[in-house]
């Protein structure tokens, strides 16, 4: 019997037990949670030991969130408001994908970012830099059949923040998503081309990987940018995907 | 094909702009017939309450079934209307959390034994570069939780605890209480799942 981790229907119970998909652990992916350059990470990561758990029913599924918590103009941060906000126009786009290669239809996508001087439309934001009344920063979107996402906003700008004297967040978008189970869930910032910023930001730096970080930065893609219009770039986001199935055993646990 | 995933990076501070919904506390709707409440505050390794977090669940419905595909006994629709399954509530000014839902069942293991009634729960903040997850188990469930494989596997008793809520004393039936103690003394067990 093969499982069925896309639903088409073929997987079931089996006579040794439920056959389940399983979530390829990301080894080496992830930044540590005790990253000590990274100040805050201080007083919050834990200090034991993560301990192993199964991928099991809970794990193994998750919310299937659908069109009813966006519409059309969740997706254009640039037309929420009577007039446009100040800044670079982009189009940033891309595929949710799994790291089987599949492409995560219908999963929900949720952003949020500073406007273009580099200022959060948020209460705990002081940096002395312009709020813009015709921007909010926040955006939602469905993934299409294909797995493709696609948000219109303009460009944040980097801020000051308090980590280390004269410490700069690199321009970046945060991004939010679920995939289709519990493993697959991810929150993760999207940066851009040639930052000059990357090297002293010890968010970015917290992956150990230099190729992983790179999978963190989009691509500037022309023939996605919109003539007299707006920039295009272009960013996949790859989720942990099914691995081939097997039957879990107590050793799991 | 095999692609290498996308890293995490954390919230910040900022998460409030877009990710709390009107509705995200609420797995059920309010009023619905036997729902609980869950609340509890998050903490920093410094005792200090974390007031910028933002904690999400995902359970099985009282009937121990998931409205998804890749259950293997089949999807089904939960019976109570409204039930999602899923929660998500950030912390407040005292970093309290609230989530109103159903008891989740108990769910058969893949190789045989039963998992007692469980939520799983991600925390997301300022500080945590990745989610951490936790699992919150019933107090009054102590037969089920005794025969549960993950809470068996922590040796430590006082570290088990950590994934038991607690009646909310004086409460009405249906009220429990679950701090998360990101680090320290009394932490939180978390897993790498
Ligand atoms: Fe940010």
């Amino acid at each position: 019997m093969t499982a069925d981790p896309h639903g088409t229907g073929q997987h079931g119970v089996a006579s040794g037990g439920l056959i389940l998909p399983r979530y390829e652990r990301p080894d080496g992916v992830h930044p540590p949670l005790n990253s000590p350059e990274y100040r805050s990470s201080q007083l919050r990561a834990p200090a034991q030991p993560l301990v192993p758990m199964p991928q099991w029913l809970t794990e193994v599924t998750g919310p299937l969130l659908g069109a009813e918590r966006v519409t059309a103009a969740d997706s254009d941060l640039t037309t929420r408001h009577p007039g446009e906000p100040l800044g670079e126009r982009i189009i940033v786009t891309g595929r949710v994908l799994d790291s089987g290669g599949r492409p995560v239809p219908d999963t929900l996508v949720e952003i949020w970012q500073a406007n273009s001087a580099g200022r959060y439309a948020h209460r705990v934001d002081d940096h002395p830099a312009p709020l813009d009344p015709n921007f909010d920063g926040a955006g939602r979107c469905l993934t299409d059949a294909d797995g493709r996402y696609r948000f219109v906003t303009v460009k944040p700008g980097a801020y000051p923040w308090r980590n280390h004297l004269n410490a700069w967040r690199p321009a970046h978008i945060h991004f939010s998503l679920f995939g289709r189970a519990f493993t697959q869930r991810l929150v993760t910032q999207m940066y851009f081309p040639g930052d000059p910023l990357f090297a002293q930001d010890p968010i970015f730096n917290s992956v150990p990987d230099p190729k992983a970080r790179e999978r963190m930065i989009a691509r500037f893609e022309l023939s996605l940018t919109e003539p007299d219009w707006a920039l295009g770039f272009e960013w996949d986001i790859v989720l942990r995907g099914p691995s081939a199935t097997v039957f879990e055993t107590q050793e799991d646990a | 094909m095999s692609l290498p995933i996308t890293p995490s990076q954390t919230v910040g501070p900022f998460l409030a702009i877009v990710l709390p919904w009107p509705d995200g506390p609420f797995v059920v709707p309010e009023g619905t017939a036997g729902a609980i409440t869950i609340t509890g505050q998050v903490f920093d390794g410094a005792g200090q309450p974390v007031t910028d977090a933002l904690i999400e669940t995902w359970q099985a419905d009282p009937d121990s079934r998931f409205d998804h595909p890749d259950d293997p006994r089949g999807a089904a629709r939960p019976a109570a209307a409204g039930f999602r399954g899923f929660g998500r509530c950030p912390t407040d000014a005292s970093g309290q959390y609230r989530i109103v839902t159903l008891r989740p069942g108990s769910l058969p293991c893949p190789a045989g034994g039963t998992e007692a009634p469980h939520l799983d729960v991600s925390v997301f903040s300022r500080g945590l570069l990745d989610r951490v997850v936790t699992r919150i188990y019933f107090p009054d469930q102590a037969e089920a939780n005794a025969a549960d494989p993950v809470l068996s596997a922590i040796g430590d008793q006082a570290r088990r605890g950590t994934l038991i809520a607690s009646a909310v004393p004086g409460g009405e039936p249906g009220q429990f209480r679950f701090d998360i103690r990101l680090r320290g003394d009394r932490e939180t067990v978390f897993f790498d799942v």
